[in-house]
């Protein structure tokens, strides 16, 4: 018989605030996160707005505990934040014992934001000659700078692995221990492979989400190159407009969502506090283009379909789809493409929401923090909104939730996401019944 | 619910020993060494100058030609994984879109493009350097230095549109599916050296629960750029005395080890149902029987001198596949010649394997090919599955002063020919404490 796998324990670190239930509270109230960026000098940048994470201090989280991951990079501090709060909430903090080795790590974790002034110090050195002008690189001058000016830990905290090895460190996690970073697909991909970690048995607990910081120079410099970024700069707070007719890119946003993955009768023989049921997933690639998605969207609905039919349900079944919804122009339509062409006439008759529009992209992170909110609504009866929808758009013609939230009966929502080069995933979450 | 069975029936490997399997493996037989100084730039600067470089070859080889244009999209990283993946459906004999395309189909029918998927192993890539330096190296104020006014205005205009997509970890595989029209689960493991084994692992299970019929797996990198070896430097993981002595470098698990040699290269191979293997009568190289993964709780920083993380990782590989230690013929640990990591290991080896080591041989690449991190996995897999293949043990060169605690069996002098039943393979990451083990056997109805 097939193990089955609830939710037990949820943290978040969101530019919306650190807390499950204050978070979710400015989401239904509309609240938008995004501003001028702060995290550097970004003024003269094509775009100088994001959604950064605010009054963070790990020491919040982990009290004494911080001081033993001071070299943390930005994203692995706000994944030990997130971590700390869902395994307190999940119970997990008091005295279990625990099988160590039956606990795991899988996140969609990215790297460990550029140490960039260094980098940007050794590589300007390495391109001047002897009279200080402008040359080509040569490499014997850059490592020279290089080995003076870059730092040992900065530079191993930025592998993507490092996360999830402070996590195992912190938590006493032996079990499987695994990254991936499928671009802005990671956490919903982490998180449908950890429910099958658990199903086959290779162990009871999983945390599993995802942690992300781009706002750095490169990370800007990067999604201004490909012109994915809303340019907005006069009105960041309403920049991020998934499915409006005026969208043009996504708002890049920072940030970590842990969820605490736990097999159902290891949960109930400890008396967990059950939050929802995790009972489908669907992984696809699209193998079109590294820039493009496929343009019926054939990869997205495969991922949604996979995932319905994988839980035993039908499509009559969903009640809330919860978007991936980036606010670019190729996104929004093709996502309400693949849904319409997925769900039929039923489309039109399914709320979807983006809280992207709220929080912006948190890129790896994105797809946890996103199904802990749909935890939230099947928890609530009531579904987040869209917000800065004012302008409807012929190619995105079903219902979005503008603007205000809305109360609803949620027994199965299905969560979306979608990654640079094609990766497409989906889970389905659905009320826990006995 | 019974899971389906794996076999393996394509190896594809890009190694400093050569394009393909067959080089590397008679590279293996023939005890070469592929480690001397760095020719593809100038490593004077720094105090680690030996590499193993992958000898030329061109990546319009190996794709269709209506996919060329995309090789300037491409990091190095990329270029390997795309080429190990034709290496590795050629291998199979399975005819994917890359063979439709290339006029290499012959009579067969493409594989169900819904039911092959992908999981590949990636590093940490790093950026162009010339490129990005040089771009970099325009937005530069009066006084000399980088502003970050003059880069945001206008500097960055000097990096191509598509720049970061070159650098995602993610493009190792989505070249691959798209080359393939790979449109199964795909996904990306980024857990340094344990990538590779944790990408093969997981594409394992995917096709034992039924979501895929075949899988491209394994991994690539290359740890063969100014920037990859300044961090190595840094760390302090290099050898950084043996300049003068490329060919006895890297000394995996040796008494004299004095840290890993860079490198660079990838393997991708085919897991494949059994049942879909049968029914096209494919070539099983061998079954795959086990995985294991687990994560030290000590430190992701520093290597645990217990190994503990390694040992529950075979321990757990062997529960996996139903098997016992004494069953094991050939065991192929990582041994990347740095002092503290190659202590762990063999902590961890000697605590899951007990004595048993003493009289099952060992085998590891490490000697000859250096550590390519997220890609050495994959071409120690494919190592070790053709040792398996052929009941051969090709030598371990520079493995002959071992450490005192070491309990590896390395072949010396010649190839042994042995029967082997079943092999363990493992890998541990250098940085946040990942290990994984992977358990193959003779393939027998």
């Amino acid at each position: 018989m097939t193990r089955r796998v609830v939710i037990t324990g949820m943290g978040l670190v969101t530019p919306l605030g650190h807390d499950v239930e204050s978070v979710w509270k400015r989401l239904l109230a509309g609240d938008c996160a995004p501003a001028p960026t702060s995290n550097f000098d970004a003024t003269a940048f094509p775009t100088s707005f994001s959604s950064e994470v605010k009054n963070f201090n790990l020491v919040d989280f982990l009290g004494k505990s911080a001081a033993n991951h001071k070299d943390a990079s930005r994203s692995t501090a706000f994944a030990l934040g997130a971590v700390a709060r869902a395994w307190s909430h999940a119970g997990l903090d008091q005295d279990l014992a625990l099988d160590t080795t039956r606990v795991g790590v899988y996140l969609g974790g990215g790297e460990g934001p550029l140490d960039f002034n260094r980098f940007a110090e050794a590589a300007v050195a390495g391109c001047r000659d002897d009279a200080g002008e402008p040359a080509p690189l040569d490499t014997v001058r850059w490592a020279k700078k290089a080995l003076d000016v870059l730092r040992a830990d900065h530079e191993l905290e930025q592998e993507h692995n490092c996360a999830g090895g402070h996590i195992a460190a912190q938590f006493g996690a032996e079990g499987p221990n695994i990254n991936t970073l499928t671009a802005c697909a990671a956490s919903t991909q982490a998180i449908g492979e950890a429910l099958h970690i658990i199903r086959y048995g290779d162990a009871d607990i999983m945390i599993s989400g995802g942690t992300h910081s781009m706002i750095h120079p490169l990370g800007v410099t990067g999604f201004n190159r490909l012109t994915a970024l809303s340019t907005r700069n006069d009105s960041p707070e309403t920049a991020s407009r998934p499915f409006d007719r005026t969208r043009n890119g996504f708002v890049l946003g920072e940030g970590a969502g842990i969820l605490i993955l736990e097999e159902l009768e290891h949960a109930k023989a400890r008396g967990a506090k059950i939050l929802a049921e995790v009972v489908g997933y669907g992984s696809t690639a699209d193998a079109f283009r590294i820039t493009d998605i496929h343009e019926n969207g054939r990869g997205g609905i495969a991922a949604m379909k996979t995932a319905i039919e994988s839980a035993g349900l039908t499509t009559a079944d969903i009640d809330y789809i919860s978007a991936h919804g980036t606010s670019t122009e190729e996104n929004d339509k093709i996502e309400t493409l693949a849904i319409r062409g997925l769900f039929q006439d039923r489309a039109k008759d399914i709320p979807i929401s983006s809280i992207k529009s709220m929080l912006g992209h948190l890129i790896a992170a994105a797809g946890a923090v996103e199904l802990i909110t749909c935890v939230l609504a099947i928890r609530d009866g009531i579904v987040p909104p869209t917000a800065n929808y004012e302008n409807p758009d012929a190619n995105c013609d079903l219902d979005y939730v503008p603007n205000t939230p809305r109360k609803l009966p949620v027994r199965a929502a299905l969560s979306n996401s979608f990654g640079f080069g094609g990766q497409n995933d989906t889970l389905i979450l659905q009320a826990y019944k006995a | 619910m019974s899971n389906r069975r794996v076999v393996i029936t394509g190896l594809g490997v890009t190694t400093p020993l050569g394009i393909g399997i067959e080089a590397l493996w008679d590279g293996l037989l023939e005890k070469k060494c592929a480690i001397g100084p760095i020719q593809q730039w100038d490593p004077s600067g720094l105090p680690c100058r030996l590499a193993a470089e992958l000898p030329d070859f061109k990546l319009r080889d190996y794709i269709p030609k209506n996919y060329r244009k995309s090789i300037k999209v491409m990091a190095r990283d990329i270029v390997i994984a795309v080429t190990s993946s034709y290496l590795a459906v050629k291998d199979s004999g399975l005819v994917t879109k890359c063979l439709v395309d290339r006029d290499e189909a012959g009579d067969i029918p493409p594989v169900d493009s819904t039911r092959l998927g992908c999981n590949i192993g990636a590093g940490l890539i790093c950026a162009d350097l010339v490129e990005l330096a040089g771009a970099l190296n325009t937005a530069v104020d009066d006084d000399g230095k980088f502003s970050l006014t003059k880069w945001g205005a206008e500097g960055m205009t000097n990096l191509t549109p598509l720049w970061l997509l070159k650098f995602l970890p993610n493009m190792l595989a989505c070249h691959v599916t798209i080359v393939h029209d790979a449109q199964a689960p795909s996904n990306t493991i980024t857990c340094g050296e344990a990538s590779s084994h944790l990408a093969i692992g997981e594409a394992y299970r995917t096709i034992q629960r039924g979501a895929a019929d075949v899988c491209i797996c394994g991994g690539a990198e290359t740890k063969l750029h100014p920037m990859a070896i300044a961090r190595h430097t840094l760390w302090g993981r290099l050898n950084t005395e043996d300049n003068a002595s490329p060919k006895t470098a890297s000394l995996p698990f040796g008494a004299k080890r004095r840290g890993m040699i860079p490198s660079e290269g990838g393997g991708l191979v085919i897991l494949e149902s059994l049942d879909h293997a049968k029914k096209r009568g494919a070539r099983i190289y061998a079954e795959l029987a086990g995985f294991g993964a687990s994560c030290s709780a000590r430190s992701w920083n520093k290597p645990d001198p217990t190994g503990r993380s390694i040992m529950l990782a075979i321990q757990k590989a062997l529960t996996d596949a139903d098997t016992k230690r004494e069953d094991i013929d050939l065991v192929n640990p990582f041994g990347s010649g740095t002092p503290d990591h190659d202590a762990s290991e063999i902590a961890g080896w000697n605590a899951a394997m007990g004595d048993t080591l003493e009289k099952t041989y060992a085998m590891t690449t490490r000697g000859s090919l250096g550590n390519n991190g997220a890609g050495t996995g994959a071409i120690d897999f494919a190592a070790t599955v053709m040792s398996l293949h052929r009941n051969t043990v090709p030598v371990s060169i520079n493995t002959n002063e071992l450490d005192q605690a070491c309990k590896f069996r390395f072949a010396q002098n010649d190839p042994k020919d042995v029967p082997i039943r079943q092999a363990i393979t493992a890998s541990p990451s250098f940085a946040g404490g990942q290990s994984a083990a992977l358990i193959i056997q003779r393939f027998q109805e």
